[in-house]
């Protein structure tokens, strides 16, 4: 752990902070160029944030300090995950606390502020969006934890920074079956806690068919850019982490030199930029569930998540 | 889902090009060029401007290009878009939605009905047009205005 | 379901005579047992055992005590609840006038719960057990005036008194086959009789520990019970259900074989799992925390069901850490449900409510009874920051490393249970979110929450006291270290491994993993002030901020009961398991009298009991009813015909015999 690794933490931390608005931007643009439109730009989610953050502040009557809290600590939580994943280099100096389950609580963590802002406003709209939100989250859990069980058994550890370099060390560990299994439970799961299609449409203005946009429908000006960007972050984090975890190359090592530090930052951009223009490509095509209709696909990840447990179990020989 | 991807490329980008930057009517709310977010607010229209106004934000004459984007919350906005006659109905909820949206903000209002009552200057349930009721930056003349003129209003406002 | 207590003037003039004193003298009693407690539980784990014999207290058989690290930290536990429960009982007597007799039984029935984890004999066990379980009926059934609380009262005993049966005969059967009363003078037990004592003391300890399906007394007793009783019971009398099992079944009986580790992950999952389901679509405050107790001890149990299973497989250090992980488990429900059991009789106390479809707009009305509740929502959520979550993450890390030694029991098992224990903190956090959110935040839903006062002083130094418990072990559980590494020294399951390694940074012994909450503590409170500190960009241009009415849609009148409440919140989770939970509705149509097509009034009932107790408990009273009315038939009164028994009987006694 050099000074390097600082940089490369540093470096992690602004990139994904300055960059999450880009990514929401390339996967807003993705979609309207498959709809047959220019839109406005990979660019255009930094004008509107620097926008809000000059809005008036507004305080709802009724409200309490969880409603002026909320946006902070979801912002808070999310720049520690960023802070703790393995992103750019491995070895990290936060390495005692970067463990995946460590992430999976402090993910949570972030939803329940949301959630409690969303109740704390004492709308109709406010109280459906927190219940259906904590509904989802709930239900999402088992196959997060299942998940990260799986990724850690041939690793022997839950630490991520030693996941990623175990996967490193023996390529053929992304492309078993219990890889696969774990990679498309994953995806399911970080489609459902970003709130994406088909689980929550981003885009919509129909209150009744809001999940996520509900809870933050009384946030104005600079709260509300807070809020949209730390979803924006968690969006970046969580694709991020998902390259890393299953296809770390590219990533620098726990004393890496300038050059690695520089070619770590690129290919976690690649990989993140990938992500979302295949995650944004694959939404054209699908449309929202109906709320009831989503803890069947949960439980199917759930499934997911357990066979690759019991084949990890079952296939792997630890090195 | 292969005809989809097959139709998808025959059919490419639809939008047309753009015109002139028009004049600034209104200052670009917070000083920030090319982003607006619009809350639309029907005060009793026909739906005739509502037609229009989907199809300025439709692929066609996309107002996404120039920072014009729809919310759902007049929290999240900077400019409320209303439609419509102002109803006696309707008039106490316009005053509640402008009241919401955080300053600065704009009132844009499209459609004859909204600037002078339009057809529905004698009716009984039209308490009057929108700038009776809340005070107008942007008008949108026309019955209903095509999306061309909507588009070139929102750059006005947007200046980009 | 609302609650008043009702006063009559001569019944508040009766009650007032005793109001004076009382509650002090009670409350400082128990404090002060539960400091005696703290200090001789804590002798007890980090000094040498030591053993004491007191003859002449019961004849012939004696009562013999001992102290040795495994009683001691259950001893320490139980005192350490006792104390914010002691000055808490001093503000809340007094606010709910409770008579004399729970007032002088509230110091006994904390001294008699001292006295179970100190037994060292069969019999010394047994009569502190009973001493702990009628101080306690009489405690649950102190505000007997009320209807609900005489049913619950009932309901508790006969349970109880049945899981005594249980414990009674499991213990007969291993003094007999050990062949002494004393537990240190036990023999090796014949494998047919460990089994028997197994089955017998799980049942027995499972119920008091409500574990399922033995559990329908807790969420029937703890909302009926005072609330510093509530406290009591769920933060430390089931522990010694626990205790039981630990002692007898995985201390005395030796390391258990593989089905016992099987039998309590299985129970333990399946207790954890129903009982968060039910705490998240309970609407009333106290029976939700009674069914997150029902949870927690379904993690404990399979905590230590994996470190049996674990030990039996040879994985011994990931069996420490589970033990491990139980045990820290245990001391942080002890702080967070002691915790929230006193906030909600705080709130009970002020509006007469339990009932969160009612509750509601607190935080202003009562700022310290929300932040307190809120530390004991966050612990009993299990996530970063909480007093719960050092406990389940050693609880996954130890199910994660089995695989070394892995058969194919472990291989199955251990997937199945990450899953449950999964599944119960997704659950554990929507019922949570649900208890704040819904009953504190947002605007009072009745008149009784809109008018509330905050709790007197006494009230809430007994809970911020249990709240400084809650932060402690959330952020530093090293306080733990020493007192745990002499625990799991004495237990087999888990003496095979060196515990050290909890430090400032846990690091597992002899597995690959550590974490910090400390560390995660102080990071994440930069986090935030970092990210507030990047809001502030632009704000020079920003116009000044304002204090709005509500946007919601444009609406001009917005009550109070457009708001979501605690059933409508729970829906959509009711709706995903209603085979499991079973709700019963009834819609009530009446329409006018001239026409049957205009309706004048619609009533909705919605109710979710308990499930189990439908299916199990009453086809088990309906057949006993049965059999009572068969052997009815045998007693005609006839004085001929009873001595023709009593001749039988002895006929029957002197074949036997010979």
């Amino acid at each position: 752990m050099n000074l390097m690794s600082y940089l490369a933490g540093a470096a992690q931390i602004t990139g994904v902070a300055l960059g999450a608005p880009l990514v929401i931007g390339v996967t807003r643009q993705v979609r309207t160029r498959l709809e047959g439109r220019v839109g406005g730009g990979v660019a255009q989610p930094w004008r509107d944030l620097r926008k809000q953050l000059r809005k008036q502040q507004i305080t709802p009557h009724g409200t309490t300090a969880i409603f002026t809290a909320a946006p902070p600590v979801l912002a808070g939580t999310t720049l520690l995950i960023i802070a703790v994943a393995p992103l750019v280099a491995t070895g990290s100096p936060l390495d005692p606390v970067a463990d995946l389950f460590a992430v999976v609580g402090l993910l949570f963590l972030g939803t329940v502020a949301l959630t409690l802002a969303g109740i704390d406003t004492g709308t109709s709209f406010g109280g459906m969006g927190a219940s259906r939100e904590i509904t989802i989250a709930a239900l999402v859990e088992p196959t997060i934890l299942l998940a990260v069980f799986a990724l850690s058994i041939p690793t022997g550890s839950s630490n991520l920074g030693a996941i990623v370099a175990h996967t490193i060390d023996n390529p053929a560990q992304a492309v078993s079956l219990p890889g696969v299994l774990a990679f498309v439970a994953l995806v399911v799961v970080i489609v459902a806690e970003t709130g994406r299609l088909p689980v929550d449409n981003p885009a919509t203005h129909l209150e009744l068919t809001m999940v996520h946009e509900a809870m933050v429908l009384e946030y104005a000006g600079p709260r509300l850019a807070m809020v949209e960007w730390a979803s924006g972050m968690r969006l970046t984090v969580l694709l991020a982490l998902l390259g890393n975890l299953f296809f770390p190359w590219g990533i620098a090592g726990p004393d890496p030199s300038a050059m690695d530090v520089a070619i770590g930052i690129v290919a976690i951009a690649a990989k993140v930029a990938v992500l979302a223009v295949l995650l944004a490509g694959g939404e054209v095509f699908l449309a929202k569930l109906r709320l009831f209709r989503v803890p069947e696909l949960l439980a199917g990840s759930f499934l997911l998540a357990l066979l690759a447990v019991t084949a990890a179990n079952f296939f792997t020989t630890r090195a | 889902m292969r005809g989809w991807i097959a139709k998808i490329a025959r059919v490419g980008r639809v939008t047309e090009a753009a015109g002139d930057l028009p004049q600034a009517v209104a200052d670009a709310p917070t000083g920030v060029l090319g982003t607006l977010q619009v809350r639309h607010v029907d005060a009793g229209s026909c739906n005739g401007c509502e037609v229009e106004i989907s199809g300025a934000f439709g692929p066609v004459y996309d107002a996404e290009r120039f920072g014009a984007r729809l919310v759902a919350s007049p929290r999240h906005a900077d400019a409320l878009l209303v439609t419509g006659v102002v109803t006696r109905n309707m008039a106490q909820p316009l005053r509640n939605t402008l009241e919401a949206t955080p300053a600065p903000r704009v009132v844009i209002a499209c459609g004859d009905c909204a600037l002078n009552r339009g057809v529905f200057a004698n009716a009984y349930g039209v308490l009057g047009a929108v700038g009776d009721v809340v005070p107008v930056d942007v008008e949108i003349p026309g019955c209903p205005p095509t999306p061309t003129q909507i588009v070139a209003a929102l750059r006005s406002v947007t200046q980009r | 379901m609302t609650l008043t207590t009702d006063a009559t003037p001569e019944a508040e003039q009766v009650i007032a005579r005793h109001n004076g004193v009382g509650p002090a003298v009670a409350g400082l009693t128990t404090s002060a047992v539960g400091v005696a407690g703290v200090w001789i539980g804590l002798a007890g784990v980090l000094g040498a055992p030591r053993a004491v014999q007191i003859d002449w207290l019961v004849p012939l058989i004696g009562v013999a005590l001992q102290l040795d690290p495994l009683g001691g930290f259950f001893i320490a536990l139980t005192g350490a609840v006792a104390v914010p429960v002691g000055v808490y009982a001093i503000g809340y007597a007094r606010r709910e006038h409770l008579g004399v007799v729970p007032l002088s039984v509230l110091p006994l029935f904390v001294a008699a719960m001292l006295l179970v984890p100190a037994a060292a004999s069969v019999s010394t066990f047994l009569l502190a057990w009973e001493l702990m379980a009628a101080a306690s009926l009489i405690l649950v059934a102190a505000q007997h005036t009320r209807p609900a609380v005489g049913s619950a009262a009932v309901f508790y005993a006969v349970m109880t008194q049945l899981g005594f049966v249980a414990i009674l005969l499991g213990l007969m059967v291993l003094s007999a086959a050990g062949g002494a009363d004393r537990f240190a003078d036990l023999s090796a037990v014949t494998p047919g009789a460990r089994t028997a004592v197994f089955v017998l003391t799980l049942a027995g300890f499972g119920s008091k520990a409500g574990l399922l399906p033995l559990h329908a007394w807790l969420p029937r007793a703890h909302p009926e019970a005072p609330s510093p009783v509530s406290a009591l019971m769920s933060a430390a009398m089931v522990n010694l259900g626990i205790y039981g099992i630990i002692r007898i079944d995985l201390q005395l009986l030796g390391p258990g074989p593989r089905w016992w580790g099987v039998t309590l992950l299985a129970i333990g999952a399946v207790s954890a799992v129903y009982g968060v389901l039910q705490a998240s679509v309970a609407t009333d405050l106290k029976r939700l925390l009674a069914y997150s107790t029902v949870e927690n001890m379904g993690l404990i149990a399979v905590a230590l069901g994996a470190a049996t299973l674990l030990a039996a497989s040879g994985a011994a250090s990931a069996a420490t850490v589970a033990m491990a992980a139980a045990l820290l488990h245990l001391t942080g429900h002890a702080a967070f449900k002691c915790l929230g059991f006193l906030a909600a009789g705080s709130v009970l106390a002020t509006t007469g409510l339990r009932d969160l479809d009612r509750l509601g707009g607190l935080a202003r009305r009562m700022p310290a009874t929300t932040i307190l509740f809120g530390v004991a929502a966050l612990g009993a959520s299990g996530l970063p920051l909480g007093a719960g979550f050092v406990g389940e993450w050693l609880l996954v890390q130890s199910l994660i490393h089995a695989t070394p030694h892995h058969t194919t029991a472990l291989a199955l098992a251990t997937p199945l249970a990450v899953g449950a224990v999964a599944l119960t903190t997704g659950l554990g956090v929507a019922a949570m979110v649900k208890a704040f959110g819904i009953g504190f935040l947002a605007r009072p839903r009745s008149d009784a929450a809109a008018e509330a006062r905050e709790a007197p002083t006494s009230m809430l130094t007994g809970m911020a006291a249990a709240a400084t418990a809650c932060v402690v072990l959330a952020v530093a559980p090293i306080v733990l270290a020493t007192p745990l590494r002499r625990v799991l020294a004495v237990v087999p399951a888990s003496a095979g491994a060196d515990p050290s390694g909890l430090g400032t940074v846990l690091h597992l012994p002899g597995l690959a993993g550590s974490m910090a909450p400390g560390l995660l503590a102080v990071f994440l409170v930069v986090a935030v002030l970092a990210a507030v500190v990047a809001s502030r960009w632009g704000s020079r241009r920003r116009p000044t901020p304002a204090m709005l009415p509500l946007w919601a849609c444009g609406a001009d009148d917005l009550t109070a009961r457009m708001q979501y409440t605690a059933t409508s919140f729970g829906e959509p989770l009711q709706r995903v398991f209603d085979d499991v939970l079973r709700p019963e509705t009834d819609v009530e149509v009446t329409a006018f009298e001239e026409s049957q097509y205009l309706v004048a009034k619609v009533a909705y009932r919605a109710r979710i009991s308990d499930v189990l107790q439908d299916l199990l408990y009453t086809p088990v009273v309906q057949a006993v009813t049965f059999c009572a009315n068969g052997i009815r038939r045998a007693h005609t009164g006839s004085v001929h015909l009873y001595l023709t028994y009593g001749a039988l009987g002895v006929l029957i006694v002197l074949l036997v015999a010979r």
